[in-house]
């Protein structure tokens, strides 16, 4: 370990409240966004469901780098509103793994088999009552493993804020890069450990979401395979 | 119990149901008093099953027309015409048809008390301490009150069938529609659940549609038989004429087959 | 600020050259995960002790990190630590095959425990040789199943290649922004490159979907 290793981690923990921020920020929208698309996905208006196909397939088909740079650096350009990095950052994170939740979202709901909607029916549920009580709660339980792998992929794009300069983990690194080149070994291992360590957060809460979801439908939790073996 | 004087709880005009090329009832016509136990036999892919599901608004007729109890259930009054009904229609008259499915449909996500209170509750607006009083009575009478906690996983066929059972009745329907509903059940647990069906159907005054394979129970607790054949009713009789004395060869046939069966 | 045709027409050739290094390194990044990957899952299939574990953790571990910050390690860790030196888009290549390695072992294990056991058996009782059941049994049966998942990951793989303009490869963002440098106009460089983007990666995506229609995927 480098002698000023103290100094290393401590500038490279200063950065961790914005990836923890930008992580949590971007999956809150996520998921508001995947539930919004994913249902409008299976609208019956075709009209909706073309307008969710297309922010689906725009924001699946392009590059988060390039949504990141056309929002920060060609959008103010546009309209003249300058997006605080770190915002744009969460806005990027959240619309682009919106589109991919969103497809979580149509695929779990699609998946509750149509006897649980005659059911339903068979009471006169509404629609809207069908949705909200009785599909989406058990679809609930299919999303949360992909969900799970989603969050992470997220956690992992959290870096490419620091191509807009937010002062997140990699970028206080990079801050650190000219001066400290015999250490480089020990920032980056330092910032992957930090990484690490976030993801087996977001793997142990999306668990015991899982396993709570599980016992509300009467059913035993799936084991998950990143130290399945214990948990 | 049937009285053909009686205006009819429900009525088949001539009804019609296709799936692409297949037509799977043929031209139904039929009326069912109040309170009349009406059971449909016969062989597999007959229509039976579409009959229910036509009145419980799973599917639509092709053509012909349903009433319950003097007003249109697949159609509705527009401008002095009939036209097909509409979404907002059918959930108006959908509130008193009840049905038992044979998968038993339960809730999931639902505890069993959950399953029986929910649509009270958000379909007919009662408190939910009103609901809830509904259904413990009625898991009273399906013999499962200590298991109003539970989740419907946790028991076996034949409970979850109760509970269904009382999820349908908890709606209070002039009509219930039961669909096979001891054909995923368990040998042993059978007797029970007609048992309870029996009782319900003599102790009520709701309108029963049933498709079944169990002649016993048919015979036991049904008004009327209707036998199907390829869309079409061929026989409709009593149960004690139809059992013992069909007239057509076809049901003759399928008597022999079923009885030989089990 | 309004949309420019002229510099946007201008831009294009310096972008086009960009999306030409952007393929390349998508199409080499893919074979290295698609042969890196096949060997993955059969070493940890073999269950060699301790080889299986460190494995195991090494795949979980690039899963879970970064690859932006995996590009920054062995560009510029490797030289001093290793004194293995590489130009940026070799590294690029080795970053985002290794990367991706990690996830397609996962399909290729999927894809070969969906091989029924009765193939194996098969296999046995016709007493081929072990080489003999994976070569002309077992992969033949469980290729197929893994393409739609592998043709997935190739497409991100190719959204991903901008990761690269952190250590100087000059692919399609990063063209795109050397051509916005010039007079400081994004808007047009910017929007053309993600057009690129959706041109070639929605059409695969569509044949992906039909190909999973065909085979049985995992």
């Amino acid at each position: 370990m480098p002698d000023n290793a103290n100094r290393i981690v401590s500038t490279i923990l200063e950065g961790l409240p914005f990836t923890v921020i930008a992580a949590v920020g971007g999956i809150a929208l996520t998921i508001v966004l995947s539930l919004a698309a994913g249902l409008a996905l299976l609208s019956r208006s075709r009209a909706v469901r073309v307008i969710a196909r297309v922010y689906v397939e725009g924001l699946r088909g392009t590059s988060e780098v390039v949504q990141l740079f056309w929002l920060y650096f060609a959008l103010p350009a546009l309209v003249g509103l300058q997006l605080v990095p770190l915002y744009a950052g969460i806005l990027v994170l959240g619309l682009n793994h919106g589109a991919y939740g969103a497809e979580i979202v149509r695929g779990a709901v699609r998946a509750v088999p149509r006897s649980q909607v005659e059911g339903a029916l068979a009471l006169s549920f509404t629609p809207a009552q069908r949705m909200r009580r009785v599909v989406l709660p058990q679809a609930f339980v299919e999303m949360l493993p992909p969900f799970g792998n989603l969050f992470i992929q997220l956690l992992k794009s959290t870096a490419l804020l620091s191509f807009i300069q937010v002062t997140e983990i990699v970028q206080r690194g990079e801050q650190l890069r000219p001066t400290h080149g015999a250490d480089l070994p020990f920032i980056y291992v330092v910032e992957l450990l930090l990484y690490l360590v976030l993801a087996l957060v977001i793997t142990a809460v999306m668990r015991l979401l899982e396993r709570a979801a599980c016992r509300r439908i009467g059913r035993e939790p799936v084991r998950n395979r990143f130290l399945g073996g214990v948990g | 119990m049937s009285n053909q004087s009686d205006p009819p709880m429900i009525r088949f005009d001539n009804v019609v149901k296709r799936f692409g090329d297949n037509t799977v009832l043929d031209g139904f016509t039929c009326r069912m008093a109040p309170g009349e136990f009406v059971t449909l036999i016969g062989p597999s892919g007959s229509g039976k099953t579409t009959i229910l599901r036509l009145v419980m608004t799973l599917e639509r007729v092709t053509d012909g027309l349903i009433e319950i109890d003097g007003s249109p259930l697949s159609h509705m009054h527009r401008g002095g015409k009939l036209v097909p009904a509409d979404e907002k229609h059918l959930a108006g008259v959908r509130t008193r048809i009840g049905m038992v499915f044979q998968q038993f449909n339960l809730f999931p996500n639902m505890t069993v008390l959950r399953n029986i209170t929910e649509a009270p509750v958000r379909v007919l607006g009662l408190t939910p301490a009103e609901a809830d009083e509904r259904a413990r009575d009625l898991l009273d009478l399906v013999g499962l009150a200590d298991k109003a906690d539970e989740h419907p996983s946790r028991l076996s066929g034949g409970q979850q069938q109760r509970v269904a059972i009382a999820r349908a009745l908890a709606m209070r329907p002039d009509v219930l529609l039961l669909d096979e509903v001891t054909s995923a059940l368990d040998p042993e647990l059978v007797a029970g659940v007609l048992g309870l069906l029996g009782h319900i159907a003599d102790t009520t005054d709701i309108t029963f549609l049933c498709v079944t394979h169990e002649m016993g129970f048919a015979r036991d607790v049904s008004d009327r038989v209707l036998m199907f054949d390829h869309g079409r009713v061929i026989e409709d009789a009593p149960p004690e004429r139809l059992f013992t004395d069909p007239r057509e060869e076809r049901t003759r046939e399928f008597l022999q087959a079923v009885v030989g069966r089990t | 600020m309004t949309w420019d045709w002229q510099f946007a027409a201008n831009s294009v050739p310096l972008i086009l050259q960009g999306l030409l290094v952007t393929l390349q390194i998508t199409v080499l990044g893919s074979l290295v995960a698609y042969t890196l990957g096949l060997v993955f899952a059969l070493v940890r299939r073999a269950r060699i002790p301790v080889v299986d574990q460190l494995l195991f953790l090494f795949i979980e571990f690039v899963r879970s990190t970064p690859l932006l910050v995996q590009i920054f390690v062995l560009y510029y860790v490797f030289p001093s630590a290793f004194g293995i030196r590489m130009s940026a888009f070799v590294t690029g290549v080795i970053a985002i095959g290794v990367h991706y390695a990690c996830y397609t072992s996962e399909v290729y294990r999927a894809g070969i425990d969906a091989v029924p056991k009765g193939q194996w058996e098969a296999a046995t009782a016709l007493s081929l040789p072990r080489r003999r059941v994976w070569t002309s049994v077992i992969l033949p049966q469980a290729v197929p199943r893994v393409l739609p998942a592998l043709g997935n990951y190739t497409i991100s793989m190719f959204k991903e290649t901008p990761l690269l303009l952190a250590i100087g490869v000059v692919d399609l963002v990063n063209a795109a922004k050397a051509a916005g440098n010039e007079s400081y106009r994004f808007v047009e460089v910017y929007t053309i490159a993600g057009l690129l983007f959706l041109l070639l990666s929605y059409p695969a995506s569509l044949l992906v979907r039909r190909l999973e229609r065909r085979v049985e995927p995992v």
